[in-house]
């Protein structure tokens, strides 16, 4: 996700690294190019010359232009400002103290308000809360169906009835307190922000169920129409916050970028994947630096810790180190790296990615044939790997379906792994155990590899708790 | 098509850069920069934006133009001629005729296969619809209830299921029946996903597999897009022999810009234009009113 830009931004700032000094010239021609690569990426075009101005003039302020390293101060600046734009904090949700809290969405034809409804519904149920659905979707066929097969899919429950958008909302409303559920979000139909009997309709919903969140719903790939949209929605509604849908593409995400800046309404979640769980709430400082190519290493955290199964991971480390880890192991950890979602989101979370390494390169398939491969191996050759020989390869390759090459490959790089890990924490051997014992409470799956333990470069406690 | 004009009318209250502009005769950078910016208000995109400018003017040099009309009439011209050197005719050819119908999510694949199924069904033609959508949730129910409402049949299958083994049997059946044409449905796919795209060669194999023959691949575009939609364009055309585009959400505000990129860079022909929620809101494109549209020249006309 927006690659494009960070890739663009990356290549200015690279050749801005290189220069000692920085006149005003310079820094106005960098900041052209700074523009140029927001329209590329479908910045609004007033936004991106207000990016531009302000990032100038707070660049000419502060004197940058007389400093010995300057390209450090730009990028800083450059980061500051995309914060901003971007929307600041988090958004902070408060439950109402006289349930349901009540959540409507509105948005365009076609850009998941369906999908993301249940998505939020599902989000609000880890979070301990028991949501309703009212389908008021009555005007795409098979809309209600839609979000009844995907809501009975996580056992949520779903009001809807064939009558009138508003009384489906209305009574969509009772039922949910009659039932004594907490959470209400209601889905409607898509609708163009220049037709004005629906917006109007949808406007008559929002006096119906008075909402206290209403969110637009905005597809990544929305170019300079969107700030429109929104400001549209917003003068009907008064938007509380913006869910922006299919950023697992190659999006630049232009939309998301702007629309806080035009109708002052942050993004509060973001949909990163064709997966009910592939949706996170939204945070506008570590996205900035994810752009800037300085990757997003909390949310990687985040999954790896809602993802890993603790006492899993702890055994694991455990026999990595003893040097029992065995392709067994081996198959369970990677299970558990996919359960962390898309790995091309993964990817691109990470910080420093080498220039030239696209995250939408990563092939998944890769991690499916390796499973293939190990599980078509018996219990005895995933224990004791190098039982294996020219017979057994063929039939694991056979029954895996791929070549032997890839067999021999798989198990010439287990053999590798094993040797580094052995490699590194040998001499650290003892010293982490003792402390892995010595830790109570929850830790963080990173730290038990004992590689970053014993070197102590990644003592995540500096960052604070990190769930939401 | 009084449909689309009286969309004209529309964005003709809110947009109004290009009318300002031939009231102000001056031809100077700040008029080059609002034609710019007009440009990329519009979608088009910075890179076929200043391609655009720079021929715009050498061309005006060249020929002396001294007003902002004839300025402006040029760009037209122009702009309608990058669209208008491509083949727009829908292929039939087959016994039955396939159109596959490609495209990312929400971008109404299932609403234009319903709108050419109510389209072809009053020209008597015998449709078959295949429902190879079988990735989202309800997404054949919804292919169900327009085929109702246009006396189409409909194959199906399970949820799940093989879409290349729905599109297949479908075409079987259409041939066994004499129907002409078969319109495929297909889930969205966001163009980065290769397997997804692999999934896509593989319906497009296999249809062709049995008595009937692919005529048509049509990508599905929102005119909404930004500048993913070339993304989108390239991706879709690497995978299939994409013969044409269905531009779609014209009716709104948006101007579906890129496709000037994507007509110069990949030459895929845009076919059918979307303008509205009923089924007979798909019409042929016409590249004269898709410019129009574009620069807001109604005003004056």
């Amino acid at each position: 996700m927006f690659d494009t830009l960070t890739d663009r931004l990356g290549n200015i700032f690279g050749r801005l690294r290189n220069r000692g000094k920085l006149s005003e010239s310079d820094i106005n021609a960098v900041m052209a190019e700074v523009r140029t690569a927001l329209l590329e990426a479908d910045v609004n075009l007033k936004v991106a010359k207000q990016f531009q101005d302000k990032v100038t003039e707070r660049c000419l302020e502060s004197q940058i232009h007389t400093a010995l390293n300057p390209a450090q101060q730009v990028i800083k600046i450059v980061n500051d400002e995309l914060i901003e734009m971007l929307g600041g904090q988090a958004l902070n949700l408060v439950y109402s103290e006289k349930p349901p809290t009540v959540i409507l969405l509105a948005g365009l034809q076609g850009v998941g308000k369906t999908t993301n409804a249940v998505k939020l519904a599902k989000w609000f149920k880890s979070q301990g809360r028991n949501p309703i659905l009212v389908g008021a979707d009555l005007q795409r066929p098979a809309a209600v169906e839609q979000l009844r097969t995907l809501a009975s899919g996580i056992d949520i429950p779903v009001f809807s009835e064939s009558s009138e958008p508003i009384k489906v909302a209305r009574n969509g409303l009772s039922e949910a307190i009659s039932t004594g559920r907490d959470v209400l979000i209601c889905d409607t139909a898509g609708r163009l922000s220049i037709d004005e009997n629906l917006m109007s309709e949808i406007r008559e919903i929002s006096d119906e169920i008075k909402p206290h969140y209403t969110f637009l719903v905005i597809d990544a790939m929305t170019g300079q129409e969107a700030v429109n949209v929104a400001k549209s929605f917003n003068d009907k509604l008064t938007l509380d916050g913006m869910i922006i849908t299919k950023l697992d593409g190659d999006s630049r995400g232009g939309a998301a970028l702007s629309a806080k800046t035009v109708v002052g309404k942050p993004i509060a979640f973001a949909s990163t994947g064709e997966k009910i769980e592939d949706f996170e709430v939204f945070h506008p400082d570590r996205l900035a630096s994810r752009i800037l190519g300085m990757g997003d290493v909390l949310t990687l955290i985040e999954k790896a810790e809602d993802a890993f199964d603790q006492q899993e991971a702890q055994r694991a480390a455990d026999r990595l180190l003893s040097g029992e880890f065995n392709l067994e192991d081996f198959l369970e950890q990677m299970q558990q790296l996919k359960k962390m979602g898309p790995l091309q989101n993964i990817v691109g979370m990470m910080p420093d990615l080498p220039q030239g390494v696209n995250p939408d390169d990563v092939d998944e398939t890769r991690l499916t044939r390796v499973e293939a491969i190990i599980t078509s191996m018996t219990y005895e050759e995933r224990d004791r790997p190098e039982i294996i020989d020219g017979s057994r390869r063929s039939r694991i390759a056979k029954g895996s379906g791929v070549s032997i090459q890839e067999v021999s490959l798989l198990l010439k790089q287990f053999k590798e792994i094993k040797r580094m890990m052995k490699g590194a924490v040998k001499p650290n051997r003892k010293k982490k155990k003792k402390s892995s014992k010595g830790r109570k409470g929850k830790q963080n799956p990173r730290a038990k590899t004992g590689i970053e333990k014993k070197e102590n470069v990644f003592d995540l406690s500096e960052f604070g708790s990190f769930k939401n | 098509m009084k449909k689309i004009s009286s969309e004209l009318e529309n964005t003709r209250k809110t947009f109004s850069f290009f009318s300002r502009l031939k009231r102000n005769p001056q031809i100077d950078n700040n008029f080059w920069s609002e034609i710019e910016e007009a440009l990329i208000q519009a979608d088009v995109g910075i890179i076929a934006t200043s391609r655009i400018i720079d021929g715009l003017r050498a061309k005006s040099n060249e020929m002396k133009l001294s007003t902002t009309q004839s300025i402006l009439d040029l760009l037209k011209d122009q702009l309608k001629e990058s669209l208008e050197k491509f083949n727009t005719e829908l292929n039939l050819d087959g016994n039955p005729a396939v159109w596959v119908f490609v495209g990312v999510n929400g971008v109404g694949k299932t609403t234009s296969v319903a709108k050419i199924a109510n389209w072809k069904s009053k020209e008597n033609q015998r449709i078959v619809l295949a429902a190879g959508d079988t990735f989202r949730a309800a997404a054949s129910e919804q292919l169900e209830m327009w085929a109702d409402s246009c006396g189409a049949e409909l194959i199906k299958g399970a949820d799940g299921a093989d879409p290349s083994s729905v599109i297949f049997d479908a075409t079987e059946y259409a041939h066994a029946k004499n129907a002409t044409l078969v319109l495929a449905d297909t889930a969205g796919r966001l163009h980065t996903k290769s397997n997804l795209m692999q999934e896509l060669e593989k319906i497009v194999r296999v249809a062709n597999k049995g008595s009937g023959t692919v005529a048509e691949i049509l990508l599905v575009l929102d005119a909404t897009v930004g500048q993913n939609g070339l993304q989108q364009a390239k991706f879709f055309a690497e995978s299939v022999d994409l013969t044409g585009i269905i531009l779609t959400k014209l009716d709104g505000s948006s101007k579906g810009g890129i496709i000037f990129a994507i007509a110069e860079e990949l030459a895929i022909p845009i076919k059918l234009i979307g303008i509205g929620e009923d089924k007979e809101d798909l019409i042929p494109f016409d590249p004269e009113l898709f410019v129009e549209k574009i620069l807001d020249f109604q005003e004056d006309m």
